[in-house]
């Protein structure tokens, strides 16, 4: 489909604000844009229930326990939706999923950071999840129909990690010194990687306008950081927490929340693979994938008896 | 059948590919809720259970194999829905009723 009029019937499709699916014809760097996009998507729900899952077994009281293992499985359906929407565009889930395990794939930053205290969970349904929500609620938009509906069900899984994240924090930050204390490190160390969530500035982001044309994002990095800024910083300060960021600083003319300059020399380390934590995750994603292999063999040994079987019925 | 059966039958790893339908509300239709992969039906019915009946009152889950759907293609667009198109006569607003009466 690469002639000119035929490109040019596509952008007219996406402008007149048509979904595309996936039998229907498209630009070849559309469909690996996708590609690329949907599956670092799918890896990043997937290697995000490590940091929350290092704290199942420690949570402080069974409900919270309950409530962390039922977000974590949402994080695994997440991937889940998301490895399906990318193997519409004809790439199979077997190849993404080996990526990430040559450790070829990338997948968000945020997840190469460590979750030293409870309040680390907190702050990452709150911030995290939070971030998450900004971007997802925008995607829920995009052109390609999968996408956007694997969004839309995501959406709606979203707003119960980031309030359940928030009452934690809250807690602790209304509970005894030594837990604000804990809860305000904790913000302290994920504000920032928070807002790289979003990416470079649109000035340095490659991608960014091939995706803005063909609506696959209607927002831009720095727009959807900006509103993550003013969203959050409320809420902060309503739990009497501060944002470590002596630049923050409301502009009543724009209504925004200025704030300071992102480290990028930092995620540009951590997305190189410099990052804390980012041998130990593919490390527990490979394990967990050995570990599996005898369930994922075993089911596929039943599952061929029985055809045999009842081939012979 | 034999044609099925290699469709569910095991790929390289994770199962073949299912489509699952989920019925939400009593006397409405099964919706197109996503995929996934499984070995078998009984294990696709049992992930679709876990992933896409999560929450929510879930009353019926149907799981296809995805080779088993055949697909109008795009390309069809025009010529194939074009009878449905071009028959105005088909829709009611065609017909003239005379002024003042009460259809129903
Ligand atoms: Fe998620
Ligand atoms: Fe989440």
């Amino acid at each position: 489909m690469e002639d000119n009029a035929k490109m040019e019937q596509f952008q007219q499709r996406i402008d007149a604000g048509e979904k595309i699916e996936p039998k229907d014809s498209m630009p070849e760097k559309y469909r690996k844009q996708l590609i690329r996009m949907i599956s670092q998507h799918a890896h990043s729900e997937i290697v995000g229930m490590l940091p929350e899952g290092n704290w199942i077994t420690r949570a402080p009281s069974l409900q919270r326990k309950l409530s962390l293992i039922a977000k974590v499985q949402d994080e695994a359906g997440h991937g889940l939706y998301l490895y399906c929407a990318a193997e519409t565009l004809g790439i199979d889930r077997d190849e993404l999923v080996q990526q990430l395990l040559d450790g070829k794939a990338k997948y968000s930053s945020i997840f190469n950071y460590p979750t030293l205290t409870w309040a680390d969970i907190g702050v990452i349904g709150w911030l995290v999840d939070g971030a998450a929500i900004v971007n997802q609620t925008m995607l829920a938009k995009a052109s390609y129909g999968p996408y956007s509906r694997a969004m839309i069900r995501i959406c709606k899984e979203e707003n119960f990690h980031k309030r359940q994240g928030m009452e934690i924090v809250a807690t602790m930050a209304a509970g005894v010194p030594a837990q604000k204390k804990m809860a305000q490190d904790a913000v302290n160390r994920w504000w920032w990687p928070s807002l790289m969530m979003f990416g470079p500035h649109d000035s340095d982001s490659p991608n960014s306008g091939v995706l803005l044309k063909w609506k696959v994002k209607t927002k831009t990095n720095d727009e959807l950081r900006q509103r993550f800024v003013n969203l959050t910083v409320p809420q902060a300060r309503a739990m009497g927490l501060s944002i470590p960021d002596p630049n923050l600083k409301y502009d009543p003319e724009t209504k925004n929340w200025n704030f300071g300059e992102i480290d990028w020399d930092e995620f540009y380390q951590v997305i190189k693979g410099n990052g804390p934590c980012n041998e130990e995750r593919i490390e527990a994603r490979r394990k967990a994938h050995r570990d599996g292999a005898w369930v994922r063999d075993a089911a596929a040994a039943y599952a061929a008896k029985h055809a045999d079987k009842s081939n012979v019925a | 059948m034999s044609e099925q059966k290699k469709s569910t039958a095991p790929d390289s790893g994770d199962g073949a590919l299912w489509e699952i339908f989920v019925q939400e509300k009593q006397g409405a239709p099964h919706l197109h809720a996503g995929s996934l992969h499984a070995p078998d039906a009984e294990m696709a019915l049992q992930n679709a259970r876990d992933v896409y009946a999560r929450r929510g009152r879930v009353l019926s889950i149907w799981v296809v194999p995805a080779v088993a759907i055949t697909a109008s293609s795009p390309e069809d667009d025009g010529p194939f829905f074009e009878p449905g198109n071009d028959k105005v006569y088909r829709h009611p607003q065609f017909y003239k009723v005379p002024r003042g009466v009460k259809v129903f």
